[in-house]
């Protein structure tokens, strides 16, 4: 880009929306999961369960197509997905869920009662576990490599005889690397435990197997695929049936496992989404990764002491995080107002504290405290990640080197 | 099947009001996580607060009171899951979403209109000083019975117990003020006024503590872990707005269901309307043509293009006879019989005027076969 063109953008920039590199927070609508929404926002209004009339039916028949696409997506069953309001609903439910009804069901043998997950989990996983240790539940937050990677010794040697569950989350959503989920699943039931994934940033984007990969839940969010916000699923296995108490009771729909009336136009849309990223996996991953490296060339260049966090192969094709030295994310995201960017998960985003992901990865408070992640997504263009590394680049030496801003 | 389509089953699900279906698009649209601290997620916040002031408008409370979830039955859930207390005490004609969140709960009788026994509820109250909370909906979804939730209120409050009520059915149908309910916890639902289905509140009034039961993020003030539901949310908020300001159209609606009943008098003096002599819902008739199974009436009427269901929807699969009507004491048979027809603010006299003969058609052929039953 010629610096004339950099400044006619930069001004066009600030005067319109930012460019979006926050893809990992929440992803843009699909036009085309938007359009197979409208319909059910007008006439097809009926409530799915109202199965005695037409409106019903239809509402019904629409949901059923969904459940089968978001089951294609992952190679389930369609009857082993139950829709449910997002991803942190889906965390808490597999999570709690199978701990309360392994509890209200004891077998002979020891008991289960402990769960391991992993230190860099999301939130709502971690405050899943320590909700159960309240109730009696043991639970091993195991501590991650530096390459945010879960060191597979140590992970065999957390799971016992009286292990319930392991959960661990198939992409980070702060620093995109991908565990090692079919590793993690035989080493979980080998101890005949149960292996849950949160997979809410890599559903649609990797390729996802429940029976090659051995999950037997797995949690999926609508707004991470370019699907709608409030909506999200999880998928529970049939065969061996894995067995949970709902956390929601009620009319009893989703086969008792998801009380309330079902979305119908945002199941449509979480379905249609599904189908659209299953479809475009491959080539869209192989335009993300393209672009990751073209930024991660351009910033590793530019900003000298440009940190990489996380694995540099094992990541999602569309996800970078980064270490700037000598600045803090907080004065480089305000530097750079032309770019939507943030400092890591969106629900902790607002705290000021260091990232716990980062800080569990060993990085000191200062660097953790200088990393901001960039999530590039379908709607990026290669414009927007020149225009991205530009800005960044500029702010991070002009920040470093305590010069002001050029007027 | 009849081209005619007449939908008298809004107490399932109201159909999308137009402000809403436009509030909800626009913010389908709209790129953002409302907990991101950039210009796209503030858009968001700003959007999501706003939405907050008009969902709490609809029934008195301020925006800070408001916890958006995903629906009824989750409100209903975090409210009784939510509020700690050792006891929970339930009307016997709560939703299901109330009654099977704790099952151990404690059940208030009903009267024979289905409406709890003040009486009752005090003597349970007084005979365990442990900490309580009470749950008892605003009005009924199968025959639209108001409760006396301030008498209600009352009682719960003398006995240091919390107050819940479901507010599910009644609000957009009629004004609704939470401080004039005494309730500390409200259940609201979007889809059940006009906004989007997938979206609900819980009305906390200020001061109740509550432990969250979704955990994860610090959405909601720490009460409900989630991205926000933007196009849901936005959609409530402009289905509150148009309900609140449109609740004189119930007038007409009640116009409409006095009529229908009294056809139905008229044309089969042995059909039942429950709770037809007490306060309830201008919208509402839960109607017993004795002798003919509601799945019965509820098909032959689908085939004339009516539609009506035979409870409340969720259960409406089952055949199981409601328990509503049988903590009124009606009995099995008369229960087992009865449909819900539940009217709205666009339903037309000539959608009753359909029901009318598509029912009176069905009572004709069924009396019809029962006197041929007779006569053979």
């Amino acid at each position: 880009m010629t610096p004339a063109l950099v400044r006619k953008e930069l001004q066009a920039a600030a005067n319109s929306l930012p460019i979006y590199l926050d893809n990992q927070s929440s992803t843009p609508l699909d036009p085309r999961v938007l359009e197979a929404m409208l319909p059910y926002f007008t006439e097809h209004f009926g409530n799915p369960h109202s199965e005695s009339h037409i409106y019903g039916k239809n509402a019904a028949a629409a949901v059923e197509r969904a459940r089968a696409e978001v089951a294609a997506l992952v190679g389930a069953d369609p009857r082993e997905i139950v829709f449910t309001s997002g991803a942190t609903e889906s965390n808490n439910l597999a999570i709690k869920g199978v701990a309360h009804f392994a509890r209200e069901h004891p077998t002979s043998g020891p008991a289960r009662d402990h769960i391991v997950a992993l230190a860099s989990e999301h939130k709502c996983v971690l405050e899943s576990g320590r909700a159960l240790e309240r109730e009696g539940f043991r639970v091993t937050y195991l501590p991650i490599e530096r390459s945010g990677l879960v060191a597979l010794d140590r992970l065999a040697a957390a799971i016992g005889e009286r292990t319930l569950l392991v959960s661990v989350m198939a992409a980070h959503n702060e620093i995109g690397v991908l565990q090692p989920i079919t590793e993690i699943a035989r080493l979980a039931h080998a101890k005949g435990a149960l292996f849950h994934t949160d997979a809410a940033q890599a559903a649609g984007k990797i390729p996802l197997d429940v029976a090659a990969m051995g999950i037997d839940l797995m949690s999926i969010s609508g707004h991470k695929l370019y699907g709608p916000k409030g909506v999200g699923a999880l998928y529970i296995r049939r065969r061996p049936r894995v067995r949970l108490t709902p956390l929601i009771d009620g009319g009893g729909q989703e086969r008792g496992l998801r009380s309330g009336t079902l979305p119908t136009p945002l199941c449509v849309g979480l379905g249609r989404a599904a189908a659209i990223a299953g479809a475009e996996m491959g080539e869209e991953a192989a335009r993300l990764l393209r672009l990751r490296r073209h930024m991660t060339e351009g910033l590793t260049r530019r900003v000298p002491g440009l940190a990489l966090n996380g694995d540099a192969e094992r990541r999602l094709p569309g996800s970078l995080n980064f270490t700037f030295p000598g600045v803090t994310a907080a004065e480089l995201i305000e530097a750079c107002p032309s770019i939507a960017i943030s400092t890591g998960s969106a629900c902790t985003s607002a705290a000021v504290e260091p990232s716990y992901v980062l800080r569990a990865m060993g990085l000191s408070d200062e660097a953790a405290q200088g990393s901001i992640r960039i999530g590039l997504g379908r709607f990026t263009t290669a414009a927007e990640a020149d225009f991205a590394v530009d800005a960044l680049a500029e702010a991070a030496g002009r920040l470093a080197s305590g010069r002001k801003a050029p007027t | 099947m009849s081209a005619r389509e007449s939908y008298l089953d809004w107490n399932a699900s109201a159909p999308l009001r137009q402000e809403a279906r436009a509030a909800a698009v626009a913010a389908l649209e709209m790129c953002g996580n409302p907990s991101s601290v950039h210009r796209r997620g503030r858009a968001a916040r700003q959007m999501v607060e706003a939405a907050r002031a008009a969902v709490g408008g609809l029934v008195g409370a301020m925006p800070e009171e408001v916890v958006f979830v995903s629906g009824g039955t989750e409100a209903n859930h975090l409210a009784l899951l939510g509020a700690g207390r050792a006891r929970v005490l339930v009307s016997a004609v709560e939703h299901d979403s109330v009654l099977r969140a704790v099952p151990e709960a404690e059940r208030i009788p009903v009267d024979k209109d289905g409406r709890v026994l003040l009486a009752a509820l005090g003597e349970l109250l007084a005979g365990d000083c442990a900490p309580a909370l009470v749950s008892v909906m605003a009005a009924n979804n199968e025959t639209g019975v108001f409760e006396p939730v301030a008498a209600v209120a009352e009682i719960a409050h003398a006995h240091g117990a919390l107050f819940h009520c479901d507010a599910v059915q009644a609000a957009g149908k009629l004004p609704l003020d939470l401080a004039e309910t005494g309730a500390d916890l409200l259940s609201l639902s979007a889809h059940k006024l006009g906004g989007p289905s997938g979206i609900g509140a819980l009305i906390l009034r200020g001061g109740v503590e509550l432990v969250s039961l979704l955990r994860g993020g610090a959405q909601e003030r720490r009460r409900r872990a989630g991205t926000e539901n933007l196009p849901g949310i936005a959609g409530f908020a402009a289905a509150a707005r148009v309900a609140a300001a449109e609740i004189a159209a119930y007038d007409r609606v009640r116009q409409l269901r006095d009529m229908l009943e009294a056809e139905i008098a008229r044309l089969a003096p042995e059909a039942v309307v429950f709770g037809a002599g007490v306060p309830r819902l201008p919208n509402t008739s839960a109607i017993a043509m004795p002798g003919t199974p509601a799945e019965t009436q509820v098909i032959a009427l689908d085939l004339d293009g009516v539609m009506v269901s035979a409870g409340a929807a969720c259960s409406s699969g089952k055949v199981s006879p409601s328990h509503v009507l049988e903590a009124m004491g009606a009995g099995a048979e008369l229960a087992r019989s009865t449909i819900r027809v539940s009217l709205g603010w666009s339903t037309s006299e000539a959608e009753v005027a359909h029901f009318l003969d598509a029912w009176g058609a069905l009572y004709r052929r069924r009396r019809g076969l029962a006197a041929g039953t007779l006569a053979a």
